[in-house]
């Protein structure tokens, strides 16, 4: 394995409400990621795999512990970070081009360089016919494949992705989720990706984190080790795919021994 | 949306429905309830209508209004959007001017005559004052809700790329408000024309609101009408034309008003 690219070092978040109401999001949670790693965040909603993504990215501050990228600690978002969300985001009133270009416009290419740089990626992403057109114009995934290239134009050492595939159909997800596999391969970027889908973190992963909720904490880490492109129908697939779901079913039957413990106790009291 | 299952029907109706109202109208106006002083029918407002066509008067009522308007409007707009983009844009600024605005806006233009013609005097200025003020609210109250409606995934975006405050300001902020405000700007100029009567009728000596005004003393009420009229064809006019504007602007950034 390669060198150590992000550090999260007993990270805690705790969310106060307005009223004062304190909700503990992510127990202390540690763990390395290393260098050109494809990390899936994987759990159900409320396991806190959103805020994990957000601290590492820079958009919320941790309640304690720090996370360090190369190092040094993660205070905001950063252009070599970036981060792919649900929604694609896409500026509705700038074509496909348009999009691509704006993160090349923050750092200073001339005018051909940036359209050179954005049609190149455009291309990556198999959207050449359709530079010209508006977001509104596109399907799902074109739009998240136009969002995809934004990411990639500006040549950052990380892409984090919020269930970037989460609002597309079946099919366009499958395809996508070939797409930035291969595209991680060719690329060598370092991905961390949240999903709550167990196929799709067995797919792209080399390590799958799966995490629980209340609070949100690391239950294991699971290595995936298939040659890529993987075999979705293949016989190690399946196993990989069985022992995650055994992890969030054992999960689960803790936390209902746990409740069913509390209740208990409980009646003692009374 | 329902499709036309006639051909033609979008022009058809609308005229079958105008012929009813102008055959009840002169029904009316020779029923001899009503002398031809207090209420002519459309066959005297249309003879009143080609006498002032004909001295040619009527093209200089209409481009005095229509460069008051412009000026006012160019006015309102130029002072509205910038401010609006600074109180929707810091949200401090804007919780402690919004009461402020919100006790100046119901004030009716017509309610700012008398200031209007102690400061301004009789002419032009007062009533470009007066269409100003009812430009001015509407744009402003549109852009602040624009700006302060742009989506935070934009924001969020944009500084994820190393956006400084001032590119998002000026490549997402106004380009993502722009369709709202154009709603603000259809708004506004359509209340600029309905209160630049009002503002004609303050000593100026030219301008459809200075026909009606100078009509009534001679008791023409033929043309009383006909200016009326004509308030209402052109508002019309101007109201299909922004909308013209304004769906060109929605298709380009595929925006539908209360979908998105």
């Amino acid at each position: 394995m390669g060198n150590i690219k992000i550090q999260i070092k007993g990270v805690e978040k705790t969310f106060t409400s307005i009223k004062g109401d304190k909700y503990q999001a992510l127990a202390k949670i540690s763990m390395d990621i290393y260098d050109g790693e494809f990390v899936c965040l994987l759990g159900p909603s409320g396991c806190g795999k959103t805020t994990l993504l957000n601290l590492i990215a820079g958009f919320e501050m941790p309640s304690s512990g720090e996370v360090l990228i190369d190092g040094k600690a993660v205070e905001r978002p950063d252009p070599r970070h970036i981060t792919l969300f649900q929604n694609p985001n896409l500026f509705p009133w700038r074509t496909v081009l348009g999009n691509v270009r704006y993160g090349l416009e923050m750092n200073g290419m001339s005018k051909d360089e940036r359209n050179k740089t954005a049609l190149e990626y455009i291309r990556i992403v198999g959207l050449e016919r359709f530079i010209n057109n508006h977001p509104h114009e596109l399907s799902g995934g074109m739009q998240q494949r136009a969002a995809i290239a934004r990411a990639l134009a500006v040549d950052p050492d990380i892409i984090f992705m919020d269930e970037p595939f989460g609002a597309l159909d079946a099919m366009t997800r499958m395809n996508m989720q070939e797409e930035v596999s291969r595209i991680w391969q060719e690329r060598n970027k370092t991905i961390v990706f949240v999903t709550h889908d167990i196929n799709e973190s067995v797919y792209l992963a080399d390590r799958v984190v799966v995490m629980t909720p209340h609070p949100g904490r690391i239950k294991n880490i699971i290595p995936v080790n298939l040659d890529r492109p993987r075999d979705r129908t293949g016989y190690r697939f399946d196993e990989i795919r069985n022992q995650i779901y055994n992890e969030f079913y054992y999960a689960k039957e803790e936390e209902l021994c746990l409740l069913t413990q509390e209740g208990r106790a409980v009646q003692n009291l009374s | 949306m329902r499709t036309p299952k006639i051909k033609g029907e979008k022009y058809l109706f609308p005229v079958v429905v105008l012929i009813i109202f102008l055959l009840f109208w002169q029904g009316i106006s020779v029923s001899g309830r009503y002398t031809e002083d207090q209420l002519p029918g459309p066959v005297s407002v249309l003879k009143g209508f080609v006498e002032i066509w004909k001295q040619g008067v009527v093209f200089e009522h209409i481009i005095a209004s229509f460069k008051r308007l412009g000026i006012a409007y160019a006015l309102g707009v130029s002072a509205a959007i910038p401010l609006g983009l600074i109180f929707g844009w810091y949200g401090r600024l804007y919780l402690a001017i919004e009461p402020f605005i919100h006790v100046l806006r119901p004030i009716s233009p017509i309610a700012w005559f008398p200031l209007a013609v102690l400061w301004f005097k009789i002419g032009d200025p007062p009533a470009i004052f007066i269409i100003f003020l009812s430009v001015f609210f509407p744009v402003l109250l549109s852009t602040i809700a624009a700006v302060r409606n742009v989506p935070s995934a934009y924001i969020k975006t944009a500084r994820n790329f190393g956006s400084t405050e001032m590119d998002i300001l000026l490549k997402v902020v106004i380009p993502a408000s722009f369709p709202y405000i154009t709603v603000g700007l259809h708004i506004a100029l359509g209340l600029g024309w309905i209160n630049l009567v009002a503002g004609e009728m303050l000593g100026a000596q030219s301008g459809l609101g200075f026909l009606i005004i100078d009509s009534r003393n001679f008791l023409r009420t033929d043309l009383i009408i006909c200016g009326m009229l004509l308030v209402g064809f052109f508002g019309l006019l101007l109201d299909r034309i922004m909308r013209l504007l304004e769906k060109r602007v929605h298709k380009t950034w595929g925006f539908q008003p209360g979908v998105d």
